[in-house]
């Protein structure tokens, strides 16, 4: 392909049909939501002509519902959007706050959790906190839709599942129950916009005693993926998450941990910060569960 | 070729350009239309000079397409003054000389005023936090934010 086009399908329907019409043609296509990632690859690390499709006139993609059982973000909502919600930050704080790690003013005016999601970073911060909170992607494709967990849909560095022809239409999330609440935490060097060392996401349901009875635990930039991690959530699981059990999550963290050691941080930091994040995260999520009693249906 | 005919709004004007697919925004405010009172910098949405508001959302230019932005309302510098002078955000800036090579100052004004639009009374770490992606190299940030501090102050009215 010798030059770039630009398409900006009004349906799911009329996307896929474009995704799939230039697929056959042999020409290459990719999804703009909003496009700070891509606009900065175009210019730099990946120039080839393609096919840009945006995705920003589909209605779904920018559909945002926050339902009795189940929270509906679109993928091409931006997330200065996502942050001016009160009832979406009040129900899913963690999730919101790394979108608002994410870029200056400038940047939240156009980057999406869906962008950041399909861009597959190891670093990239929602990623851990869309985990923790057990969001399912919802995708279109030529055979119509499906839904995959989101733990599974980064499959490598930079690496996403969607097969050819398909694209993120949004994010599904369960919506919290009473006292359940996520926190994230990362750390960086500075302390605006930077690229996370070390993240962690973290999601807990207490009962009535204040036992934890569901927990979800993530963890970024110290693997080639985000990952969940099992081993943390059954530390905290049964207990009042008191520091003993905080700490046992912490080096379940540690050692689900598969860092490399670059300018940022070394393979030692990067483990031993990644624990005390969960630490930090959990205390967070469960402080916020403790004052949510009434809150949701 | 395959130019993209767009019609949108640039500070309340309709405009009628044609663009290349990649083009950004940037690239045709200041090629195509001439407007160069937005000022690239770093092209990669580090710098926030080429701030602009579309449809009174902030973002940097240099990261939108122009293809996208049919029947859109485009804010940018140009647009901020009046008939009657300058804005009180542009008087503030000069009055605390929170400028000096004045290439950031578009990106700057244009940020404060969308700060000031949704936060008419922000504490300063508001402010430091709002602007954080309107890098200057000359002037240090205080004096931009003693100039934004005095714009609310006297936007807020007598107290």
């Amino acid at each position: 392909m010798e030059a770039f086009a630009y398409v900006a399908p009004s349906s799911i329907d009329e996307a896929v049909a474009e995704l799939a019409r230039h697929a056959k043609k042999g020409h290459r296509t990719q999804v703009l939501a909003g496009g700070t990632d891509l606009l900065v690859q175009m210019r730099g690390a990946d120039i080839e002509p393609r096919i840009l499709v945006d995705i920003k006139n589909v209605a779904e993609t920018n559909r945002l519902h926050l339902g009795n059982n189940e929270i509906f973000i679109g993928a091409a909502i931006p997330s200065a959007v996502l942050n001016e919600n009160a009832e979406l930050v009040e129900l899913l704080p963690g999730l919101l706050e790394a979108a608002d790690l994410i870029g200056s003013t400038q940047i939240q005016g156009r980057a999406t959790l869906g962008g950041n999601l399909c861009n597959a970073s190891p670093a990239g911060d929602t990623i851990p906190a869309m985990i923790a909170v057990g969001v399912s992607c919802v995708i279109a494709g030529g055979k119509g839709q499906r839904e995959m967990p989101v733990e599974k849909f980064v499959v490598g560095v930079g690496r996403n599942a969607l097969e050819a022809g398909e694209f993120l239409v949004g994010l599904k999330i369960p919506r919290p129950k009473s006292r359940a609440a996520d926190a994230y935490l990362r750390f960086t060097p500075r302390t605006e916009m930077d690229i996370a060392v070390a993240g962690c996401g973290v999601s807990v349901t207490l009962d009535a005693k204040g036992l934890c009875k569901e927990a979800r635990v993530a963890i970024g930039a110290v693997a080639p993926t985000a990952i969940l991690v099992p081993a943390a959530a059954n530390a905290l699981i049964g207990t009042t998450l008191d520091d003993a059990a905080l700490a046992a999550a912490a080096a379940a963290c540690s050692d689900a941990a598969s860092p490399i050691t670059d300018k940022r941080g070394t393979i030692d930091f990067r483990r031993k910060v990644v624990g005390v994040l969960c630490r930090r995260a959990t205390a967070i999520a469960r402080d916020r569960a403790l004052a949510r009693k009434v809150l949701g249906v | 070729m395959n130019k993209i005919q767009v019609i949108t709004s640039i500070n309340h004007e309709e405009v009628e350009f044609l663009c290349e697919p990649q083009e950004t925004l940037l690239d045709v405010l200041r090629d195509t239309l001439g407007r160069t009172g937005t000022k690239e910098g770093c092209a990669t949405g580090d710098c926030g000079a080429c701030s602009v508001l579309v449809d009174d959302r902030l973002v940097c230019s240099c990261l939108v397409l122009a293809a996208e932005t049919g029947g859109r309302e485009i804010t940018t510098i140009e647009g901020i003054a009046t008939e009657e002078g300058l804005h009180p955000i542009q008087q503030k800036f000069l009055d605390h000389a929170a400028l000096q090579c004045g290439v950031c100052t578009p990106g700057l004004i244009i940020a404060t005023k969308s700060l000031l639009d949704r936060h008419p009374d922000p504490d300063e770490t508001t402010i430091r936090y709002w602007l954080a992606g309107n890098l200057c190299r000359c002037t240090g940030y205080d004096k931009i934010v003693r100039a934004v501090q005095d714009v609310a102050r006297d936007l807020a009215g007598p107290a």
